[in-house]
């Protein structure tokens, strides 16, 4: 009589704690709690004139593989520049203190992540260094904006003398 | 619950509507003396979870699958593949995981409430009780009502994980996107408590809905066989129903 019973009471048991392990791994693997968990690191400062839509969170990458994330982002209040302290994974610590920084964004529609070229130096960063070399994120109006700029001046002497454009526009492409 | 002198279409339906909402007083007023049953609950927990485990699984397996497989090919044509992660796992978080566990449940589960309760009722075993003091609200329908409650969102957790396994599985293993870029994408979009937690909150609602519409339907149906059948399909066709119009409700407020 217990037999049955016990049987189906350790079944409801497990299916709660499947249901419940289910939730945890999804909570814990595919949402941003899973970019919470980081183990020791240590801060790096970078000045950037513009940050985009850089967040808070964001991973730092050197060569497209993920060694830290954006801390916090301030704005400096001397320079008027954007104060950006990076946590960088203490399993990372032979990065060139001339190493440079910039914001690109990963794919078409992808978030905006900060991207790491390193230098040549013999000298690693250490905590609370700062990259000398940055790099803004790209604006989509400044482009548009150099575009114009850039496809005004050529059309000038363009127009003046008409028989030479045929050559250079080709050539020019 | 006598029937009006002139029954229409339109008076029938609020009165059913109205009938069940007396139903839901009377059973969440009966829930304190069911848990002294509180095995009956867990049998039922079992019986209307864990043995539907395997079709949910089975389910959200291929949806995650076939979601991955549709999204892909629609996101390459505007080079947007590395968002697959995150597209499949917010339609799953948010829309599909809820509301296919939901109409799964009222098949799988729904159905046999109604049809164990509708039996009972027609062969007079609820009567029975009554007369040797046992209440039937405290021990056949609260623990159903109990156990849809607490089963539905964690079939819906499995759900999900299973999608999202078949989405990694589809997309990663087969299509060849990079696994980084899969995982990666998701976990900086999918937040924990909007996406996440408003789903599971969303599958509750729809376990408490589905049980209560099959034990309602099962506990008042013709006591005849034929009662009893038209009970169990107007069981699937109103939780149907109610799911995916609460859904919408539900999707407005929690945004």
């Amino acid at each position: 009589m217990t037999q049955p019973r016990r049987s189906f009471q350790v079944g409801t048991g497990l299916f709660i704690l499947l249901g419940f392990a289910a939730l945890a791994y999804l909570a814990t693997q595919t949402t941003s709690v899973a970019n919470y968990t980081q183990g020791d690191y240590y801060t790096l400062n970078a000045k950037f004139s513009n940050i985009g839509q850089l967040k808070q969170r964001a991973p730092v990458k050197l060569a497209g593989v993920r060694i830290g994330s954006v801390q916090s982002i301030e704005l400096d209040p001397q320079s008027l520049e954007a104060l950006v302290k990076i946590g960088i994974d203490t399993r990372f610590t032979d990065i060139p203190d001339d190493s440079g920084a910039a914001i690109f964004t990963s794919g078409l529609l992808g978030d905006q992540y900060v991207g790491v070229q390193p230098g040549g130096s013999p000298l690693a960063f250490k905590d609370g260094d700062e990259f000398i070399l940055t790099q803004s994120s790209m604006q989509l109006e400044d482009l548009i904006g150099k575009f114009l700029v850039s496809g005004d001046s050529p059309k000038k002497p363009a127009n003046s003398d008409s028989p030479t454009t045929d050559d250079t526009d080709p050539s020019s492409k | 619950m006598s029937t009006s002198r002139r029954p229409t279409m339109i008076g029938n339906a609020l009165a059913q509507v109205g009938a069940a909402g007396l139903f839901l007083f009377s059973i969440l007023a009966a829930i304190p003396k069911s848990l002294r049953h509180f095995r009956e609950t867990l049998r039922q927990i079992w019986f209307v979870g864990a043995m539907s485990l395997v079709i949910i699984m089975t389910c959200g397996l291929f949806v995650g699958m076939v979601l991955s497989l549709q999204l892909y090919y629609t996101l390459a044509k505007f080079g947007g593949t590395a968002a697959l992660g995150t597209v499949v796992a917010l339609s799953l978080f948010r829309e599909l995981g809820p509301v296919v566990t939901a109409l799964l449940f009222a098949g799988r589960a729904g159905t046999s409430m109604t049809a164990e309760i509708g039996l009972m009722r027609a062969t007079d075993q609820l009567s029975a009780m009554e007369m040797m003091a046992v209440d039937p609200l405290a021990y056949v329908v609260a623990p159903r009502f109990l156990a849809g409650i607490v089963a539905m969102p964690l079939l819906a957790c499995v759900f999900n994980a299973l999608g999202i396994l078949g989405a990694h599985l589809v997309g990663v293993s087969w299509l060849g996107l990079d696994n980084g870029t899969f995982w990666g994408n998701m976990t900086s979009n999918v937040d924990v408590w909007n996406d996440l937690v408003n789903g599971v909150w969303k599958s509750t609602a729809f376990g408490a809905v589905i049980a209560l519409i099959a034990t309602f339907e099962g506990y008042t149906t013709a006591p005849t066989s034929e009662g009893v059948a038209y009970a169990t399909t107007r069981t699937v066709v109103a939780s149907s129903i109610v799911v995916l119009a609460l859904d919408f409700v539900m999707t407005a407020f929690l945004m």
